[in-house]
């Protein structure tokens, strides 16, 4: 129900116990370690960056072996594992595994050598691919490609990039050869090898001497030289065959020997989260003040849990453990606890803010009107059973789920259980899905889920001037929380002047609009209060509004000042008119859950009473109203929200406080359990 | 021209969902955009983005809602759908509301949500606050709902 009260801890202890009292803490989660500095210099702070990066090098490597693992073994995942939270293991199991992570490490380095390797072969593989086609148009060729001749011809292998006949290629290499030796007819021999539509390639031999001449010919015509290479293009083939099989081969064994690791899966995530508990271990480290032969540790401890350290430190190790109480002006964390019904919300006033110095824990009764608003903005009976069941099997199912998963949850498991209350007040079950069914199916329209009160969508007057309500009620409640933290602190004036006098002037101006005919048939009400009753009222408005001027500015000494502020403050009743507006979102989202689901009810009935008109509505009715429930619940989520900070909040909360963050296992897949 | 009525009234549920639809699908896409970047950056925020994406569709949702009420008044999806030429302005007039503050609203509430898009990339545990932003500017969606949606049941009951 309330903000912890916390005490600061020194523990000194002797340097050779400093792991383990370290390890103990860091398993415990109770201590926040805060940095002091006694002011003294026998003691010293220990640089831990070199080790803390070594950890963390350490622990990333273990992250990526194991994403290599992912790569080509991917860990089986249900849909709903996201919830499911670290596994515990026991001290035992920690030790035993801690004392093999040398072992492990080797594992995580070989994976990662083996995911390297095959990168390398995979990035060699295209190069390979590349050459051999180069060589496809040479494979009816028998010479090596780099043969240039002998001691008396010189003989030249390429290809020309265009597609050309063999008689119009010989014409026109020897034209050229002659033209380039002045005239002469040069005497070779032209054979093709294969012609494509891009190129046409081909060898040609001539005299030695001829060799230059040839060459500047076929230069002109764009020849280009076969890729060079010292043996018979089938023979290359070959080889370059052989060599890309050998790869797949290669990186095929190196893809079994990784899946073969799979089973190591485990243990290289235990070897990431063991580095990452000594990387924060050794952050801690660097914290502390160290003498030759002593330590000594500040933090703060919330004190229902300073009993408990003392005894387990001192059981275990020779150490000095002293508690005190945090001065006024120190930075003190805030933990919340509250009870199982408040606890869940923990989360939404965390989302705003944490309880400032000496500000109260709103969350208690926060909690109530968070159900209830939720509720009444999705207001549907069947989507209130959805969200509780589906809430209630992740609960159940999944034993380890992070705490603060499990608070959302439970959250909207009430939320889910207020949803379907107020939806059999309004009558609505998947919207209008009862009668929609009943008449298109059944031939019954005059089946029908009545509701309990009234329906919104055939009164929305009535929903508005509840919502209205509704609005004041919980506006009114967050000046009584205002009013009970003023009192509780001692400042009962401020409690008179900030929250008594804000009831009178607008529980006052509200009571008197209601003995206004024009209101009360305005908001359909059906009856009206009689005058004698809207004096009175007038008078405690009046009596109101004269307190917030005479007090809203009382910091000022001046009184023309004082009277100014106090003015300003009673315009202030604007900010409420337009507050308790702000609650007709409760009819706005309410009518937009049942009329949406009434139009996929309508859409899925279109075809009737028959088999293609059954499958019709049933798919429509399930992905519409998983559609809507998802949009709704959002809605209303914000919503609720929004009418919590802004409006609820906004008349007695401000936040501002630090969270509690104790030193602990930070871990990603698996928490150390104390056995005892 | 006896049926001018009836489709007055018609002109007025297809603006409520069409503006106000267009709004919301330029407003979301905008969101969409600036998610988008964030979970290239750091895909577990996908959940929180999300939501602040879809913040600003909600006035589709609601044009969608009097189109739909419209529809149902007037007769359209069954009923006698006789009704005045007065009437027919008067639910025309009713939508309006609906449909431009939809519009614009949606557009500016997506504004609102990529700047608390860029909070929660920043500083991801201010996300109740960065919600919060958005959410202000759908009050003014909701008030016009509210307006739209009292008037077309009014019209109803008038005898013109």
């Amino acid at each position: 129900m309330a903000v912890l009260p916390m005490k600061k801890a020194l523990i000194c202890g002797l340097k050779e116990d400093r792991k383990g009292t370290l390890e103990f803490l860091q398993r415990q989660e109770i201590l926040e370690i805060s940095c002091e500095n006694p002011g003294d210099d026998l003691f010293q702070r220990m640089d831990t960056a070199a080790s803390r990066s070594e950890f963390e090098r350490k622990s990333d490597a273990a992250a990526q072996a194991l994403a290599v693992l992912d790569t080509y073994e991917p860990e089986k995942k249900g849909l709903l594992d996201s919830f499911a939270g670290r596994e515990p293991i026991s001290l035992e199991v920690y030790e035993e595994l801690a004392g093999r992570r040398e072992e492990i490490q080797k594992t995580a380095e070989r994976l990662l050598e083996l995911s390297k390797e095959i990168q390398e072969r995979k990035a060699e593989l295209p190069k390979l691919h590349r050459r051999r086609e180069a060589l496809t148009p040479w494979m009816e060729f028998d010479l090596p490609l780099d043969f240039s001749g002998t001691k008396t011809t010189a003989a030249f292998a390429g290809a020309i990039p265009r597609e050309i006949s063999r008689e119009e290629l010989e014409r026109s290499v020897l034209e050229e050869a002659a033209a380039e030796a002045g005239a002469r007819e040069v005497p070779a021999q032209i054979s093709v090898v294969s012609v494509s539509k891009e190129q046409t390639c081909f060898f040609v031999v001539c005299a030695a001497q001829d060799g230059p001449f040839m060459d500047l010919a076929l230069k002109k015509l764009g020849f280009i030289r076969a890729p060079l290479s010292s043996e018979i293009p089938a023979v290359q083939n070959r080889k370059l065959e052989e060599e890309i099989r050998r790869l797949g081969e290669e990186n095929a064994r190196a893809e079994e020997e990784i899946r073969s690791m799979a089973k190591e899966r485990e243990k290289l995530k235990f070897l990431a989260d063991y580095y990452a508990m000594r990387e924060e271990k050794y952050q801690v480290l660097s914290k502390l003040a160290q003498s030759r032969s002593v330590f000594l540790i500040t933090g703060f401890v919330p004190a229902r849990d300073a009993g408990n350290l003392e005894r387990g430190l001192t059981s275990r190790y020779p150490v000095y453990v002293e508690f005190t109480d945090p001065d006024e002006e120190e930075d003190v964390p805030v933990l919340l606890q509250n009870n199982k019904f408040a606890e869940p919300v923990e989360g939404i006033v965390e989302s705003y803010s944490l309880p400032g110095k000496g500000e109260m824990d709103p969350t208690a009764i926060t909690a109530p009107f968070y159900y209830v608003l939720f509720g009444l903005m999705l207001s549907d009976a069947a989507y209130g059973l959805i969200m509780v069941f589906g809430c209630a099997y992740c609960l159940k199912k999944f034993k380890n789920m992070e705490p603060g998963m499990r608070k959302t949850l439970k959250m909207f498991l009430y939320s889910g259980i207020s949803t379907t209350f107020w939806g059999v007040l309004f009558g609505s079950f998947f919207g209008d899905a009862v009668n929609v069914i009943a008449t298109t199916f059944f031939d019954r329209p005059d089946i029908r889920l009545a509701p309990l009160w009234f329906e919104p969508v055939a009164m929305p007057m009535k929903m508005l001037v509840f919502s209205f309500a509704f609005g004041i009620v919980h506006l009114f409640a967050g000046l009584g929380a205002k009013l009970y933290s003023c009192i509780k602190s001692g400042h009962i004036l401020d409690g008179i002047y900030d929250a008594v006098f804000w009831y009178l002037l607008v529980g006052g101006a509200i009571v008197y609009i209601l003995t206004i005919d024009m209101f009360t048939e305005m908001f359909e009400l059906g009856f009206t209060l009689p005058a004698s009753v809207g004096n009175v009222a007038a008078a405690a408005a009046l009596v109101g509004l004269v307190g917030i001027i005479l007090t809203n500015g009382r910091e000022s000494k001046n009184w023309g000042k004082r009277i100014a502020k106090g003015l300003y403050g009673a315009y202030g009743i604007t900010s409420y008119l337009s507050d308790i507006l702000s609650y007709s979102r409760l009819l706005a989202l309410g009518l937009a859950t049942s009329v949406i689901s009434t139009v996929f009810n309508q859409m899925g009935s279109m075809l009737g009473n028959s088999i293609p008109g059954m499958i019709l509505f049933i798919l429509v009715f399930v992905i519409g109203h998983a559609l809507n429930l998802a949009i709704n619940a959002m809605g209303a989520y914000v919503h609720t929200n929004r009418l919590q900070f802004v409006e609820f909040f906004g008349k007695f909360y401000e936040g501002g406080g630090r969270k509690f963050s104790p030193f602990a296992i930070h871990t990603k897949y698996f928490k150390v359990k104390e056995d005892h | 021209m006896e049926n001018i009525g009836v489709v007055l009234a018609l002109a007025g549920a297809v603006l409520a969902a069409l503006v106000a639809g267009i709004g919301s699908a330029v407003g979301v896409g905008m969101a969409g955009e600036a998610a988008a970047g964030v979970v290239t950056e750091d895909p577990s925020k996908f959940g929180k983005v999300l939501l602040l994406q879809l913040l600003p569709g909600t006035q589709g949702i609601y044009g969608l809602l009097i189109g739909f009420v419209t529809l149902t008044q007037i007769g359209i999806m069954g009923g006698s759908s006789d009704i005045s030429w007065v009437k027919g302005v008067l639910y025309l007039v009713a939508c309006l509301p609906m449909a431009f503050v939809g519009y614009k609203s949606a557009i500016r509430q997506a504004r609102a949500s990529v700047a608390s898009i860029g909070i929660v990339a920043k500083r991801p545990d201010q996300f109740g606050k960065a919600l919060i932003f958005p959410a202000m500017v759908e009050t003014y969606a909701i008030l016009a709902l509210l307006i739209s949606i009292l008037a077309i049941f009014g019209i109803n009951g008038l005898n013109v």
